[in-house]
């Protein structure tokens, strides 16, 4: 791995493979059905758009979000965190605790049947004034939630 | 801090309190104009069918889904006054918990709309100064309420932000002048901001308003006609000879610089009229203006970053501008608030100085980027050049020709990349990053270390391959990019900025003290 910076990252919750393959799943659900129509018009030999179609949706449903699981991670330090995301295109966030502004818990339908949130970070840049970390136990993510506050809370007295 | 208002709020505490529920009707008639469209695809929908009756229950029906949905998120929404910081759940499907710590709230607003006013109800808003413009909202809450919250962060706040009610302008006399442009200096920058734009307005105003002009304003055979009434003719215009033709057209040519010069210095001297930029004590504050004077104050601790830019001729005549880029907007045109339009390198440091920026000194050591940045994108370029040559040979079955002059588009574009690589400079000393970037328009950032909101190294897939990283800072109303450089010069650049960032609290660099 070329993710030789000192910390270990920590993965995400392995449910998030599940609940991303779900809403990849769900969102490209429509060209399936866009693709099955146009099988039913009989423009085409049969199968020749169809199964193409079905094999990109299976790897793009299935194969992604474990691909896209392995390349998250996080590194919770004492005062900031950092967020680390993609192999084709890398990047790697750093926003200190002392520059947070506020901070949301999301969770989807999907997330909460799974137990997860997402927790986002904003900050004052004009770069990366959302920061976005999906995938996490809910538990985790509020105490994540309650560890940055305490760091704001702390550096102000 | 009063332990008896932290008990009133733990009642509530827990479960978090509803807004108003009068709220709902204030949010639901203000929306109706919204609600329009919807309306007239229901009338018309129901105008196809035979029943007429069908159109008020239609009309009902969108009615109540709108307020029902609005019942919905109004059930949904609930908001916590906690210890530490004040948090706000909302969202009918998608649950969205914020929370605001007090340090982080700039500024509490109540704002009452006429209805709103009339139920007694108002708005609170809760600024933070994030990225995002909408921070947290209660509409509606009462009026007791909304004072009610207001007081109390402004309790929770009291021990960082004190100095709210420094009296306006009190100290106009004796503040200290940092820069001043006298009517010399104004009309050289008006010099420097030739401007043809009063062809392209005059052009829109004719495309607008022909209707109103009693000719066809772009027939040109009119506008002949209207020379030959004075006695001049097409025919002995082109009767003058080749030497004639060339004096005409440097006459017209002459004409339009010199309306060019004209136009630019005006609007210069409309806007940039004694310009004056003094520090007071709550910041720096600039005058301008011919007509319409402004009067712009600056808190200095809002300052993020210094921009020095300068052109291609001003830079040899030692003219640079100097704006300050921070979270708010100057005016509708400038997004940086502009501290000298027209200055010398030393005049423009020593306003920088003030604002906590320091000229670079020499040891930033300003480092090149690596060149194979440049050629990377060069390559880049190759496939669709090569595509477009192999499709006009095959296709259009076209001579060598027009590949020269493909090949002199690939050529144009290695030249503006050498530019580009030989002016673009990066640093760091112990203070401040500084970016350098553009061979035309030459702009140099300057941000100090604890500005910094966020830090970012990305790398695409050809970066990724060849090691080279960009390093994206996030700063407060601007950007600061450092690209092509080496992913281990990235990383140790980081760390070392992230040392004197952790260190100090947004709270304490954004306000004032």
């Amino acid at each position: 791995m070329t993710d030789d910076a000192s910390p270990e990252l920590t993965p995400l919750d392995p449910a998030f493979i599940t609940t991303s393959r779900i809403a990849t799943a769900l969102g490209l659900l429509p060209f399936v059905i866009g693709a099955a129509v146009l099988e039913l018009t009989k423009l085409l030999p049969p199968g020749s758009f169809l199964v193409p179609m079905f094999l990109v949706y299976a790897f793009v449903a299935f194969t992604v979000p474990a691909r896209k699981y392995r390349h998250w991670g996080y590194v919770m330090g004492t005062d900031q965190l950092r967020v680390v995301r993609g192999y084709m295109f890398y990047s790697d966030t750093i926003v200190p605790f002392g520059r947070i502004q506020h901070i949301d818990v999301d969770q989807g339908p999907i997330d909460r049947r799974y137990g997860l949130s997402k927790l986002t970070v904003h900050t004052a840049g004009n770069h990366n004034s959302t920061v976005t970390l999906p995938g996490l136990a809910h538990a985790d993510a509020l105490a994540m939630r309650a560890a940055m506050r305490a760091a704001i809370r702390q550096e102000i007295l | 801090m009063k332990p008896a208002i932290d008990g009133s709020i733990d009642v509530t505490g827990q479960e978090g309190a509803r807004l108003h529920i009068s709220g709902l009707f204030v949010a639901f008639i203000s929306g109706l104009p919204q609600l329009l469209f919807p309306l007239l695809a229901a009338v018309f929908g129901a105008r196809k069918s035979d029943n007429p009756a069908l159109i008020p229950i239609m009309v009902g029906a969108v009615l109540a889904l709108s307020l029902f949905f609005r019942w919905l998120s109004w059930l949904r929404f609930r908001y916590h006054v906690g210890d530490d910081d004040i948090r706000v759940e909302k969202g009918i499907l998608n649950r969205t918990a914020r929370s605001i710590p007090y340090e982080r709230i700039q500024d509490v607003s109540i704002q009452q709309k006429p209805l709103a006013r009339m139920m007694g109800l108002s708005e609170v808003k809760f600024e933070t100064g994030g990225g995002d413009g909408d921070d947290a909202k209660l509409s509606f809450v009462t009026l007791d309420e909304a004072n009610r919250l207001r007081a109390l962060v402004r309790s929770r706040k009291a021990g960082v932000a004190v100095t709210q009610n420094v009296p306006e302008m009190a100290e106009s006399e004796d503040a200290e002048t940092l820069f001043a442009m006298d009517g010399k200096r104004v009309f050289i920058l008006g010099l420097y901001s030739f401007s043809l734009v009063i062809f392209a307005v005059l052009g829109g105003f004719a495309q607008q308003f022909d209707f109103l002009l009693p000719f066809d304003f772009w027939d040109y055979k009119r506008w002949a006609g209207l020379a030959e009434d004075s006695g001049v003719r097409v025919s002995t215009i082109n009767g003058v000879g080749m030497v004639g033709q060339l004096i005409l057209a440097f006459g017209a040519f002459t004409c339009l610089i010199f309306i060019g010069f004209a136009t630019g210095v005006g609007r210069t001297i409309l806007r940039e009229h004694g310009f004056r930029l003094t520090q007071t004590s709550k910041g720096f504050r600039r005058r301008r203006g011919l007509f319409t004077l402004t009067d712009v104050v600056m808190p200095t601790h809002r300052v993020q970053a210094a921009v020095v830019q300068t052109g291609p001729i001003r830079k040899r005549r030692g003219w640079h501008s100097l704006k300050f880029v921070s979270l708010a907007q100057d005016s509708k045109e400038e997004s940086n608030y502009v501290a000298a339009p027209l200055a010398t390198l030393d005049e423009l440091w020593r306003i920088s100085k003030a604002a906590g920026i320091a000229a670079p000194d020499g040891d930033e050591c300003l480092c090149k980027g690596a060149k194979l940045h440049w050629i990377i994108q060069l390559a880049l370029l190759m496939p669709p050049l090569m595509t477009a040559m192999v499709a006009l040979l095959i296709f259009a079955d076209r001579p060598l020709a027009p590949m020269l002059f493909l090949v002199l588009l690939l050529v144009i574009a290695a030249c503006l990349f050498w530019c580009d690589w030989r002016r673009y400079r990066f640093g760091i000393d112990m203070q401040q990053l500084y970016m350098r970037r553009g061979w035309w328009r030459q702009r140099l950032t300057l941000a100090p270390h604890i500005k910094v909101q966020s830090i970012e190294i990305t790398q695409g897939p050809f970066g990724r391959r060849f090691g080279l990283a960009t390093l994206k800072f996030g700063i407060a109303g601007g950007t600061l990019d450092m690209i092509a450089l080496p992913l281990p010069m990235a990383r140790e650049i980081r760390s070392a900025v992230m040392e004197k960032v952790a260190e100090v609290d947004y709270s304490a660099i954004n306000q004032s003290r």
